[in-house]
């Protein structure tokens, strides 16, 4: 190995490790806030990324039929307990954010003809089709069971897994996809080659780590997700609806998951499984944190990128092999160093 | 009276032959899991089978394994016990295959797979009897590329396959062919069927300099190795295997596929097959049917395999009958025979000629050399 295989391979780890490291962010995020380990994460990566395949191909994305039926269902569901408690007032909002919204997009996805429009539009579409679905799978599958113990709503983290994995096959087929890059630009860094996207990768994760690490620390909504992650009933007897932080937590972590589909979408082939591994290896990173901290979490997931990339050229057979055997001594250092407290189920 | 009980013997014989059970034809494909680019296009292959053969109502009953091996051992069970099948239609893939081999020959019930191992087929013995199989031997495609290899003039090559049965297959034969027709491999690498880079393991290859690489995957994961090798600017030639034979390959390849060489079915370039090929029209048949159903350039050679596993059958199905009823051990058995002496039956993939020793029956019209050019598939004569 000489000096520009090292590097090059570098590069190639801190761009994958990138996209690791936001998956990281986005489950530390909703672990902190609900106790959810939210292994339906990656499915956003897929999700994200082939919806904006199949507007660009001129095919009406399923996701789409996603966003409606679960707007349908939540309506019924919010709509009937309204109704039943008599609090009427609350049904235009109920209307207007579960049967208004989605409708307003597919109007947009059947009337705009998405695939003749620039490719910023085309991107903006596909979050305004996917991020949406973070808050309503909170609202269908946790938000009833949001006291359950954490086992349970691992249980239910599996079960929307499965949901999501299945409806992918359904929607997207089980042939990948790629998409165009953002530019073709590329430039040549001392001896190594550096392509525009993966510039893109690496500046929007900075960017968005950047704008959360501020959201969090200088709006009311970031600083009320951190009373709730801190201390739930102490942050709920202060008037912070954990019903509100939930449902906000998981919209930020579908935004960063569909986002980051959209990122890698030029640099790889995406199917509709292909989610799962990319947030299984952002876990890693996030466990290296221990499911609390930020900055260790994403520096856990550029490591994961980095063994990654440095095994898949030493030893390519066993390189999955060797990334999630990393775990192993991560939780036993863990184990050994904190104080671990049994919480009260 | 003797005329009477006669006319009593034929009306008999008459509502016997009504009441003759249907054929049930149990199918079995990996429509969802890993394998669904495979299992999806042979599941609506068997819509458009025959469901009347001579006479005799066939009925399809299809289950998905979802690419998993238990399930398919389950649900081949399923078949056998709750709805009666005379045959076997399945699985999608290797492994699957393998493990339903004991459920099929203990049920003494005839198995046509569409996976590509020579294993499933190979070495014949008691149970295998029942097996037979459909698509070209993984070593009759590596012979193909290494003898393109070979007049190519090339001396040194480099592999790259999926890190499953696929791959490891490939390797076997490929490695075995290439050592004795003097071909050297100066790197072997592995890489996952899910995996979002290669990077790793092209630059391993490429610093290994070889004329050409063979990429051992299927379907569109197949396409990562191939673009991360054009982007690092390799030259050499590009051999793909007849995995990759999908319109989604050209589709997710792109510019960076142009001019790979790959082995394949005829069905693959079934329109430009010369018209002296016994092939053309069997294989035209089969892609005409498949588009005029699901839409032009639907069709796969994945969908086609299946086909010819409906083929045979609907040719040992009237043979059998003559000899016994459906639904009983000896209709089963008689299908079975039936299937082993099938001669010069021109499929979509290629023409079977069975014996009790080769359940496959393939000769070289089973495979033609195929480059892609201008984002298509092109005949090389």
């Amino acid at each position: 190995m000489d000096l520009q295989i090292a590097l090059l391979l570098g590069q190639d780890g801190i761009t994958n490790g990138a996209i690791y490291a936001l998956l990281a962010l986005a489950l530390v995020l909703i672990f902190a806030v609900t106790r959810v380990i939210y292994i339906p994460q990656g499915e956003f990566v897929a999700f994200g990324a082939l919806t904006l395949a199949s507007l660009q191909a001129g095919k009406t994305p399923g996701t789409l039929w996603l966003l409606l039926g679960a707007g349908i269902a939540i309506a019924l569901i919010d709509g009937a307990l309204a109704l039943h408690a008599g609090a009427l007032r609350r049904m235009p909002r109920i209307l207007l954010w579960n049967l208004g919204y989605p409708l307003v997009v597919a109007a947009v996805v059947f009337f705009a003809k998405p695939a003749g429009l620039p490719m910023l539009a085309q991107i903006l579409l596909s979050l305004a089709l996917v991020v949406p679905l973070g808050p309503m799978i909170y609202r269908l599958a946790y938000q009833p069971l949001a006291e359950a113990s954490v086992l349970v709503l691992l249980i239910v983290s599996v079960a929307v897994h499965l949901t999501l994995v299945g409806l992918g096959l359904l929607f997207f087929g089980a042939e990948g996809s790629r998409t165009p890059a953002f530019s073709d630009a590329s430039f040549e860094l001392g001896s190594i080659h550096v392509t525009g996207q993966t510039l893109w990768v690496l500046v929007s994760s900075v960017l968005l780590i950047v704008a959360l690490y501020f959201f969090f620390d200088r709006t009311l909504y970031g600083k009320a997700l951190r009373a709730t992650a801190i201390n739930r009933v102490g942050a709920r007897l202060m008037g912070i609806s954990t019903v509100m932080a939930g449902k906000l937590s998981f919209l930020l972590a579908a935004l960063i998951g569909a986002f980051s589909g959209i990122l890698i979408a030029p640099i790889t082939t995406i199917y509709y499984d292909t989610g799962f591994l990319i947030g299984l290896k952002g876990f890693v990173g996030a466990i290296v944190g221990g499911l609390a901290s930020y900055p260790i979490a994403a520096a856990g997931a550029i490591l994961v990128g980095l063994l990654e990339s440095y095994s898949s050229f030493w030893a390519s057979a066993f390189k999955e092999v060797i990334v999630f055997t990393l775990i192993i001594p991560v939780l036993v250092w863990r184990s050994l160093t904190t104080h671990h407290v049994e919480e009260e189920e | 009276m003797n005329n009477k009980s006669l006319l009593v013997a034929l009306g008999l014989a008459a509502v016997a032959t009504l009441a003759r059970a249907d054929v049930n034809v149990g199918v079995l494909v990996s429509a969802t899991g890993p394998a669904a680019s495979l299992g999806i296009p042979e599941k609506n292959t068997f819509a458009l089978m025959p469901t009347s053969i001579a006479g005799q109502k066939i009925n399809y009953i299809i289950l998905d394994d979802a690419s998993d091996t238990t399930k398919a051992v389950t649900n081949t069970k399923k078949l056998i016990s709750e709805d009666k099948v005379d045959a076997i239609l399945g699985s999608t893939i290797t492994p699957n295959s393998l493990a339903m081999i004991d459920v099929v020959a203990e049920a003494e019930t005839p198995m046509i797979s569409m996976a590509a191992s020579a294993r499933i087929i190979d070495p014949m013995d008691a149970k295998r009897r029942w097996v037979f199989k459909t698509p070209q031997n993984d070593a009759q495609m590596a012979v193909a590329i290494i003898e393109h290899m070979s007049k190519a003039g090339l001396k040194s090559v480099a592999y790259i396959g999926f890190s499953d049965a696929y791959g490891e297959g490939w390797w076997n034969e490929f490695s075995k062919v290439a050592e004795a027709r003097g071909i050297k491999i100066v790197a072997n690498e592995r890489y996952n069927r899910s995996d979002t880079s290669v990077t790793g393991q092209v630059l391993k290859l490429m610093s290994a300099n070889p004329e050409a690489v063979l990429i051992a995957g299927s379907g569109t994961p197949a396409a990562l190795p191939q673009t991360t090798l054009k982007e690092r600017g390799y030259k050499g030639l590009i051999y793909q295997t007849h995995g990759v034979a999908n319109n989604d390959f050209l589709r997710v390849g792109g510019k960076s596929v142009e001019g790979t060489i790959l082995p394949a079915g005829p069905v693959l370039v079934a329109d430009q097959l010369p018209d002296s090929n016994p092939l053309k029209k069997s294989s035209l048949t089969y892609v005409h049917k498949y588009e005029a159903a699901y839409g032009a350039g639907s069709v796969s050679t994945f969908g086609a395999h299946a086909w010819d596993a409906g083929l045979l059958l609907a040719n040992a199905i009237p043979i059998a009958l003559k000899k016994a009823n459906p639904g009983s051990k000896e209709f089963r058995a008689a299908l079975r025979d039936a299937l082993e002496t099938t001669k010069e039956l021109a499929g979509a993939h290629g023409v079977f000629n069975m014996t009790p020793q080769d359940h496959l029956g393939f000769d070289q019209r089973a495979r033609v050399m195929v480059q892609i050019k201008d984002g298509k598939w092109k005949l090389e004569q």
